[in-house]
């Protein structure tokens, strides 16, 4: 899977960016800056006083229970939501940034076929107006190839099943050749084949040098593929090492920090004096 | 026989220039109208037309109250009264927790309210049914060349945004990730919306305006799986429904707007039937189906 990934990449000519981001690795450069980052809803924070960074080249799982801010953590990375304190930064451009939102996000009836929505991948390059080579076409179809969906191209998507679906949009993601990849729970109610299948190309991705950061519910998925873990508890609970992170300790300490949810809870002094 | 057939769905529009241009103005609203209510209905705001239809009324009445039954006066002031109530709705959803589409559904009302208050200060019972529900006798040239342009400019503009206004349209976080802004996507194509049923209200009227961009393009969705086949599907259907409605209300003696709606509607209801995505072959297939 990792050599068809490469090969995708090298059809279009991009070994260049691949030796780039090969040298990040080497100087561990830090891709996203969290200082000190508050995000409330409702003034409740989801997000609270988060600080760390994600490194170049870097297979991170983020991890923790419903409303632990997982979501809200990318939705911010992406500067989508606005933040109460504190910042974010990413050393990444933003046309090489790949973002999977959650699939209930996506219009699924919407009559469009299979090619064009992956072809969409390419919009950070071609914007509203691009046109798309036979090259660039070519490519899409090996990345079609690479996520086993071989003649689905002129299939509309209202057709595919949910892990069809999930696959059409790694398709995308294969395509948008990013440096960084924001996967929210990308294995959601999707079989295991299928989740093995694109757990290989996510690893494929890590191989070739580009920072992946998933958001995950399965903790003996995190334990075995990924080396890095971001256990989140609307605080941090721990990060880092996958093994040092993901022990019972730190588990129950993030299940104890979602169940107290206090509607009358006191002002954070914190917040005040940093706003 | 073919003379008979000549003077029944062709005389009429030689006799009379007003038919031939209404009929003109009617088949270039279907190239425009009834693709934006494809594209309404896939961004699941099939109410929004309807809403902006009588969001247009205040716009209409101050333009009536200041200069009469003036075309150009009403029509200018159906347009802003439509961009004003688009943009107020567009700034709510941003700055507050409403979203767009509560946000609209208060400001219409309030815009249809205003409008009523204002036509019932002045002018009689007959101008506001000629206001809501159209006239082509008053197709003139100006009208005439008023729907062209607009038809035109629609579709220039649809063209230009086509890929982004799809592309937000089945995935908005993607665009939005992209660092690309969707709210001026959704505003200029609410503002389309509003110069299309702002240039049917002289044939169809303010309200039955609606029924040309929706009907046809509800009923395209029923027969076609792929979006270039439906933008194409829902004009064909509206321009059908344009020469027959005209083409009845002349020889029946019916007001036009209504019946062209009507002539839609029959159109749905066949789609409803007999379309691929329809009753009937849903009921036919439920007999047989492939071994995989």
């Amino acid at each position: 899977m990792a050599s068809l990934a490469a090969r995708i990449d090298n059809i279009a000519g991009y070994s260049c960016a691949v030796v780039e981001r090969a040298m990040g690795i080497g100087r561990r450069v830090t891709v996203v800056r969290l200082d000190d980052l508050t995000v409330a809803f409702r003034r409740h924070p989801a997000l609270h006083h988060i600080s760390g960074q994600f490194r170049q080249g870097s297979l991170t799982a983020v991890t923790g229970p419903n409303g632990a801010g997982k979501s809200t953590l990318f939705k911010t990375i992406l500067s989508l939501l606005p933040r109460n304190s504190g910042s974010v930064s990413v050393a990444a451009d933003r046309k090489r940034i790949a973002y999977l939102p959650q699939q209930s996000e996506i219009e699924r009836s919407f009559p469009i076929l299979v090619r064009d929505c992956i072809l969409l991948g390419y919009w950070q390059q071609t914007g509203p107006f691009g046109t798309i080579s036979s090259a660039l076409i070519k490519r899409a179809e090996s990345a079609l190839n690479a996520v086993g969906l071989q003649g689905f191209s002129r299939r509309l998507i209202g057709s595919l099943s949910a892990g069809q679906f999930q696959r059409v949009l790694f398709a995308r993601i294969l395509l948008q050749d990013a440096d960084l990849i924001l996967l929210d729970e990308p294995f959601n109610a999707i079989d295991s084949k299928t989740t093995i299948e694109l757990l290989r190309i996510v690893i494929a991705l890590h191989q070739e040098g580009r920072t992946v950061i998933a958001v995950l519910h399965d903790h003996a998925q995190v334990r075995s593929h990924f080396p890095q873990t971001l256990l989140l508890a609307r605080n941090v609970i721990a990060w880092g090492e996958t093994a040092m992170v993901m022990t019972d300790d730190h588990l129950r300490q993030a299940k104890a920090m979602a169940e107290a949810w206090d509607e009358n809870a006191p002002l954070c002094e914190t917040m005040i004096t940093t706003a | 026989m073919i003379g008979d057939i000549y003077q029944f769905a062709l005389a009429p529009f030689h006799e009379f220039a007003f038919l031939r241009r209404a009929l003109v103005a009617t088949i270039a609203l279907a190239t425009s109208a009834a693709p934006l209510g494809v594209l309404l209905t896939l961004r699941r705001m099939s109410l929004f037309g309807d809403a902006l239809s009588h969001a247009v009324l205040p716009g209409v009445a101050v333009g009536f109250l200041l200069f009469g039954l003036s075309l150009t006066a009403m029509t200018i002031g159906g347009f802003l009264a439509g961009i004003v109530v688009v943009m107020i709705a567009g700034l709510i959803s941003r700055y507050t927790e409403l979203k767009e589409d509560a946000s609209l559904a208060a400001i219409y009302l309030l815009a249809l309210a205003l409008g009523v208050i204002l036509i019932s200060r002045r002018g009689t019972q007959l101008d506001l049914l000629h206001i809501l529900f159209g006239s082509v006798l008053g197709v003139d040239i100006g009208g005439l060349l008023l729907v062209a342009g607009v038809a035109t400019f629609s579709m220039l503009v649809l063209a230009a945004m086509y890929r982004s206004l799809l592309l937000e349209s089945f995935d908005p976080s993607y665009l939005a990730a992209s660092g690309s802004r969707g709210l001026l996507l959704q505003q200029t194509f609410l503002m389309l919306v509003v110069l299309n049923l702002v240039a049917g209200f002289q044939t169809l009227g303010t309200l039955m305006a609606v029924g040309l961009m929706m009907l046809p393009a509800v009923s395209a969705r029923l027969w076609h799986d792929t979006l270039p086949a439906q933008l194409l599907g829902s004009t064909l259907q509206a321009a059908c429904a344009g020469y027959v409605g005209l083409l009845l209300s002349y020889h029946i003696d019916t007001p036009s707007g209504p019946t062209i709606i009507v002539c839609a509607g029959v159109l749905y209801l066949g789609s409803l039937l007999f379309a691929p995505r329809g009753w009937l072959p849903r009921l036919l297939q439920r007999q047989s189906h492939l071994q995989g």
